[in-house]
């Protein structure tokens, strides 16, 4: 998402190329399969009563932030800068009257193409906070918190990073595909949600294990498969091999953090975990995606092993300080997102994505402050707006269900469905109490009329 | 008339239906149980978070056999369910009042 023309020659006016139009739609997908992806890895990790809340926590952000990117959200993130912190340009605004072949500016693709691309980022980006906030939100709540979020939060976010006169861009911070709009962001929200909403009901008492690491196994490898849209394509294009560069630094640094979260694992609890195993992938992929773009493959294992180890040890500081983020998503998300950043500081090698060097390639201090500037601002501006819009939220329609319902299972309250059909012998007894709530059904719909 | 019911590590029922037919007993029950003893469960980590689990999974089969059998069969029961490791388990009997073949209508020892 940077602003220089992919052009390879000064001179050459951008052409629509048939090459990076098709592989920018196939990236698109690949971003899109993450959601339901994420949806898996969290679903599988929750417990067998709030596993559908979680999947459809993330699968309605398809709906929502789908349905918002056309009518105004890609305007506000990607239109003409208004001021450094916002964009707006009505043509944008239901992304009608755009020519089929009119082109991004200074890229090779269709407006088109780069905004179904953005709009992937713009859903799982809402998708990735509801780690955190497992078991215990109200879906009413959830479902206005994600629009609300990514009209104050996101698409401005969004403008700040990638869109041409924003000010974090403008100022030259590095953020190849996402690691601060996406995971600082996602993750700072988190943190400031569950300030806001509390631990779940048995925090640190009941035992709150996985429920299927098969499907956290399934959607850990649909998001490693989709990342490679994610930060392939980030490049807009593949002209001139960088899109290549970032596909083999994803590759490498998830598959080096993933060995390092195994690693710290056996030495720290005994045991190489499935769940390390699919948490040292994402740590890796969270990491890489800030900088993959501008290190080597060498760096990029040094990234992956950095943030496979530090995660590792990050999800472990919900219990020293007690506040109960679920599933890590501040301990994945926003401690891989930072190190990401900051690491782009050390190991950008110049020449790639952009020219600015690291420490370690001799640049010096500077990119490593522009990276930090560019990290603290989106964290804080991101939990305080969280925190103000869950606030919001729990003195109004209120953002928790109520105990009796969290004990019980969120998902027959909120979805009136459960998960797995448990009854045993054979299914006689099921369809039996089945019969019996269809007749109950029925007898009360006599009484209405 | 003796109940025989045994708790036992669910890797050892097919040697121990073996052992009980090979000693002439014609029919059992199996079921999947849960349950401690003194060794207590085990520990499970999940992202460093250990979890104790208490209940270890575990084999019920229980059998009918007229009473001079019965210590016998608790006998080949034992020892084709041991492995000599904490948590084999425990065998036990009660006394039965009746029994009867629910085909036929056979009561007693024609019943077993």
């Amino acid at each position: 998402m940077a602003a220089s023309a992919i052009t390879t020659l000064a001179a050459d006016a951008p052409t629509l190329s048939a090459a990076n139009t098709g592989f920018m739609l196939i990236c698109s997908a690949l971003v899109m399969l993450m959601t339901p992806g994420l949806a898996f890895f969290y679903g599988g990790m929750v417990r067998v009563k709030s596993s559908l809340n979680m999947l459809m926590m993330s699968f309605i952000s398809l709906g929502i932030v789908t349905i918002l990117w056309v009518l105004f959200g890609f305007s506000l993130a990607f239109g003409a800068d208004v001021g450094s912190v916002i964009g707006w340009s009505s043509e944008y605004v239901g992304l009608s009257g755009l020519g089929l072949t009119q082109l991004w500016d200074g890229y090779t693709i269709p407006v088109y193409v780069f905004a179904v691309f953005q709009l992937m980022f713009a859903i799982i980006t809402p998708a990735l906070i509801s780690g955190a906030l497992a078991d215990r939100v109200k879906f009413t709540a959830w479902a206005l918190f994600i629009t609300l979020w990514v009209t104050v939060v996101y698409f401005p976010v969004a403008h700040w990073v990638w869109g041409s006169g924003g000010w974090l861009f403008e100022m030259g911070v590095i953020d190849f595909a996402g690691g601060t709009a996406v995971h600082i962001n996602a993750g700072a929200a988190a943190l400031g949600v569950i300030l806001v909403i509390g631990k779940r009901v048995g925090f640190k008492k009941d035992p709150m294990r996985p429920h299927s690491l098969p499907l956290v196994m399934l959607g850990a490898g649909l998001l490693w498969f989709g990342w490679f849209g994610f930060n392939a394509g980030s490049w807009l294009g593949n002209d001139d091999g960088i899109g290549a560069v970032m596909f083999l630094n994803t590759q490498v640094a998830t598959a080096a953090a993933m060995l390092a979260w195994l690693g710290y694992e056996k030495i720290r609890h005994g045991s190489f975990t499935t769940l390390g195993a699919a948490s040292g992938a994402v740590a890796g992929l969270v990491a890489i995606t800030p900088s993959g773009g501008s290190c080597s493959p060498l760096g990029a294992i040094a990234i992956g092993a950095i943030a496979g180890l530090v995660c590792a040890m990050a999800v472990g500081l919900k219990y020293k300080f007690g506040y109960d983020d679920s599933l890590d998503v501040i301990g994945v998300h926003l401690v891989g997102g930072v190190l990401g950043s900051l690491l782009v500081g050390f190991f950008a090698t110049g020449g790639v994505q952009s020219d600015a060097a690291g420490l370690f390639y001799g640049g010096g201090l500077e990119q490593l402050g522009k990276q930090a500037v560019g990290v603290f601002s989106v964290l804080a501006y991101s939990l305080l707006a969280s925190a103000l819009l869950a606030f919001l939220l729990d003195k109004t329609i209120g953002m928790r269900v109520s105990e009796d319902d969290e004990v019980s299972g969120i998902d027959q309250v909120e979805h009136a469905e459960t998960a797995y059909d448990f009854s045993g012998a054979g299914g006689g007894v099921s369809s039996r109490s089945t019969a019996t709530t269809a007749t109950a059904v029925l007898d009360s719909k006599k009484v209405d009329a | 008339m003796k109940l025989i019911t045994a708790i036992v590590k669910p890797h050892k029922l097919d040697e121990i239906k073996d052992a009980l037919q090979a000693f002439g007993v014609q029919g059992l029950t199996v079921s999947e149980a849960s349950g401690y003893g003194r060794q207590r469960g085990h520990t499970e980590v999940y992202r460093g978070a250990e979890y104790t689990v208490d209940l270890v999974p575990k084999m019920r089969i229980e059998v009918l056999v007229e009473d001079d059998a019965a210590d016998d069969v608790m006998d080949v029961l034992v020892s084709a369910a041991q492995t000599g490791k904490i948590g084999d388990g425990k065998v036990w009997s009660v006394p039965v009042d009746s029994v009867i073949r629910v085909r036929t209508g056979e009561r007693g020892a024609d019943a077993l």
